[in-house]
């Protein structure tokens, strides 16, 4: 008896929590799997219709354009090549900012610098400065820099990042001081002792740090949008728009194809996410040094 | 294996703290010195000063004939085996070992040959491909060993290595620590706050308190002829009962009750010392203690009470009568150390 009843309270919120879990999940999935619906039917019918309980045929016709056509003047704009491109600025995108954001974290925590906190703190504040309020000023470095229409002019004035210097601080304090001492006493400089102890001691921050980075990076809109106006640099998040945009006449917009583009720019972060799932709750939690 | 000398080391911090007043001794090769003293001391800035850890403020500091004072911790010729382990988390016990070999550009084949040595007598040779979080205590403890002997340093230092494991654990690594040091030969400097580590370890101990050196010498000096009242209270458990007392015409008197004959002749106030095992029960005895509190033991009992009013401590064997009340006692001869009740330095 007494034991039976809050074995029942247990299940009751068992329930109550799948209710709200999958009841969410419907609410993220449901226009996924319209965007599906709609890649599978003929463009007339779903400029008609709108999205129906219907699945047609045109998955692989539409899977096609949106791999292999471009459209434009230069034909350079293919999926295939904006894929490309999205996926250069996401891994550039985070492997930058890691790079840089883990050198900052260790000039910061282990260097005797005057002002070490100040600059810091300097740091912090410019997440008060997100790239949309220093755009113009950007752009016009990017330009005179001559680096219009390139991965460098893309990837670089992206890449410091108070995030990931924030996070890795926080890491890099949490590494007890005995094993740097130790380190000093076994001969490791500092070079040695960041890529030989720091480097593979924040391997699960590391991961974590390249997530949520490499989807931010991959999701890019407004940057890519000024700094690339040359079709094969195109990135998809970007080149979805173009498709769309494309009723005009007597055109008819591709729906099916643009939202299979959508379906595509969607995957990559998925997948890394389920992949790396484990890795980025241990980074982001663990702290067995 | 060296000799280390210090003269006139001194730390103070750059905020004015002075951790160590300045302080000179030698220690010849291969003897096993402990720094003891309670938490604040300066014991540890003194063994981070000697490993490079911290700038030393003043002095100059020689490790074999070598000044080492602008050294880097890698180049002192030292090994060092910290309190919380400093194992890289991230090695396996192999390559924690062999890290400070590889970066000296010493070859694979002679670090695999240092390491295996050393694990052979660590008892490690199993567990040389896991890594620290798969080791319990004891055995980080001896890979933190290990790490150090493959270096073949002139000098080993040890930074509260035991304070980590549980009792039992800490008085085997006490006894192989001691052993495996002996074996070797190396000259190491051993700090800690536990004064039973300091009297079973050292060769020689060197008792320090706010900074300052109190006394050094063996642990039958240091616990039987005690230079301050602080040695005399920090060593030993239960620590030596130290009670106001003065001289009186050649007599070591407390209140009223004169103890022994003094070994001074200058009349005036003293602090009077006596070990609680230098009291014995004994029935004719010229003394009398009345014993509020028995402590069991086991092996042996401690009963608290009053001697001329003042608090004293009685260390006996486990055969002795348990009784609170009167008790007549006497002295063990020599059992008085005599203190100046000012300064708190050893008289007699």
């Amino acid at each position: 008896m007494t034991k039976s009843t809050p074995r029942k309270r247990f299940k009751l919120s068992v329930v109550v929590d799948h209710a709200v879990l999958i009841i969410g999940s419907i609410f993220m999935i449901a226009p996924v799997l319209m965007l599906l619906q709609m890649t599978t039917m003929p463009d007339l019918i779903n400029m008609k219709t709108g999205p129906i309980l219907m699945i047609g045929d045109q998955l692989d016709d539409n899977f096609y354009k949106a791999m292999f056509k471009a459209d434009g003047f230069s034909g350079a704009n293919t999926g295939m090549r904006m894929l490309w491109n999205s996926m250069l600025l996401g891994l550039g995108f985070a492997a930058g900012k890691i790079i840089l954001g883990m050198m900052a974290a260790y000039a910061i925590v282990y260097f005797r610098m005057r002002f070490a906190t100040f600059a810091f703190w300097i740091i912090f504040t410019t997440l008060l400065l997100p790239l949309e309020v220093r755009i113009l000023p950007s752009y016009e470095i990017v330009q005179r820099l001559g680096m219009l229409n390139t991965y460098q002019g893309l990837i670089i004035p992206l890449i410091a990042s108070a995030t990931a210097t924030f996070f890795f601080r926080q890491y890099f304090r949490s590494i007890p001081e005995e094993l740097v001492e130790a380190a000093r006493i076994d001969g490791a400089g500092p070079f040695k002792f960041f890529v030989d102890i720091l480097v593979p001691l924040s391997k699960t921050m590391i991961a974590a740090m390249f997530i949520i980075m490499f989807v931010y990076g991959w999701n890019q809109y407004l940057w890519p949008t000024m700094i690339t106006t040359e079709e094969n640099m195109f990135t998809l998040v970007r080149g979805i728009k173009q498709i769309t945009q494309a009723l005009e006449g007597t055109n008819l917009p591709e729906y099916g194809r643009a939202n299979m583009l959508a379906l595509i720019a969607i995957l990559p972060p998925v997948l890394i996410v389920i992949f790396f799932q484990s890795w980025f709750v241990k980074g982001l939690t663990e702290s067995d040094k | 294996m060296a000799q280390v000398s210090l003269s006139h080391i001194s730390k103070t911090y750059p905020n004015g703290f002075v951790a160590v007043q300045p302080a000179s001794f030698d220690i010849p090769d291969g003897e096993f010195v402990v720094l003891v003293g309670p938490s604040g001391c300066g014991k540890s800035s003194m063994l981070r000063m000697i490993a490079g850890l911290e700038d030393i403020s003043g002095g100059d500091l020689h490790i074999g004939d070598r000044l080492v004072n602008d050294l880097d911790p890698a180049d002192r010729d030292i090994a060092m085996v910290f309190q919380n382990y400093a194992l890289y988390p991230h090695m396996t016990v192999r390559k924690n070992m062999g890290y400070g070999l590889k970066n000296r550009k010493i070859g694979q084949a002679e670090i695999d040959r240092k390491v295996t040595e050393a694990s052979a007598l660590l008892n490690l040779d199993d567990y040389l491909d896991r890594k620290p979080s798969q080791l319990s205590g004891g055995q980080r403890q001896r890979v933190a060993m290990g790490r150090a002997i493959v270096r073949d340093p002139a000098l080993f230092l040890f930074d509260e290595p035991l304070s980590n494991l549980d009792a039992k654990l800490r008085n085997q690594m006490r006894i192989e620590i001691k052993a495996l040091q002996r074996r070797l030969g190396v000259t190491a400097v051993y700090v800690t706050h536990d004064q039973v580590e300091a009297m079973t370890m050292a060769d020689r101990i060197i008792v320090m308190n706010a900074g300052r050196i109190e006394q050094i010498g063996t642990p039958s000096e240091v616990y039987n002829r005690p230079a301050t009242t602080f040695v005399a209270s920090f060593m030993g458990a239960p620590p030596m009962n130290l009670m106001d007392g003065h001289i009186d015409e050649g007599q070591t008197c407390v209140g009223s009750l004169p103890l022994a004959p003094a070994h001074t002749q200058t009349n005036g106030t003293v602090t009077v010392g006596i070990r609680p095992e230098d009291i014995v029960p004994d029935a004719n005895g010229p003394l009398s203690i009345d014993v509020t509190l028995v402590e069991e033991l086991g092996a042996h009992r401690l009963l608290h009470g009053t001697m001329g009013g003042q608090e004293i401590s009685v260390h006996v064997g486990k055969d002795s009568p348990i009784t609170t009340g009167e008790m007549r006692v006497s002295l063990k001869p020599n059992a008085i150390s005599l203190f100046d009740s000012d300064t708190g330095m050893r008289i007699a």
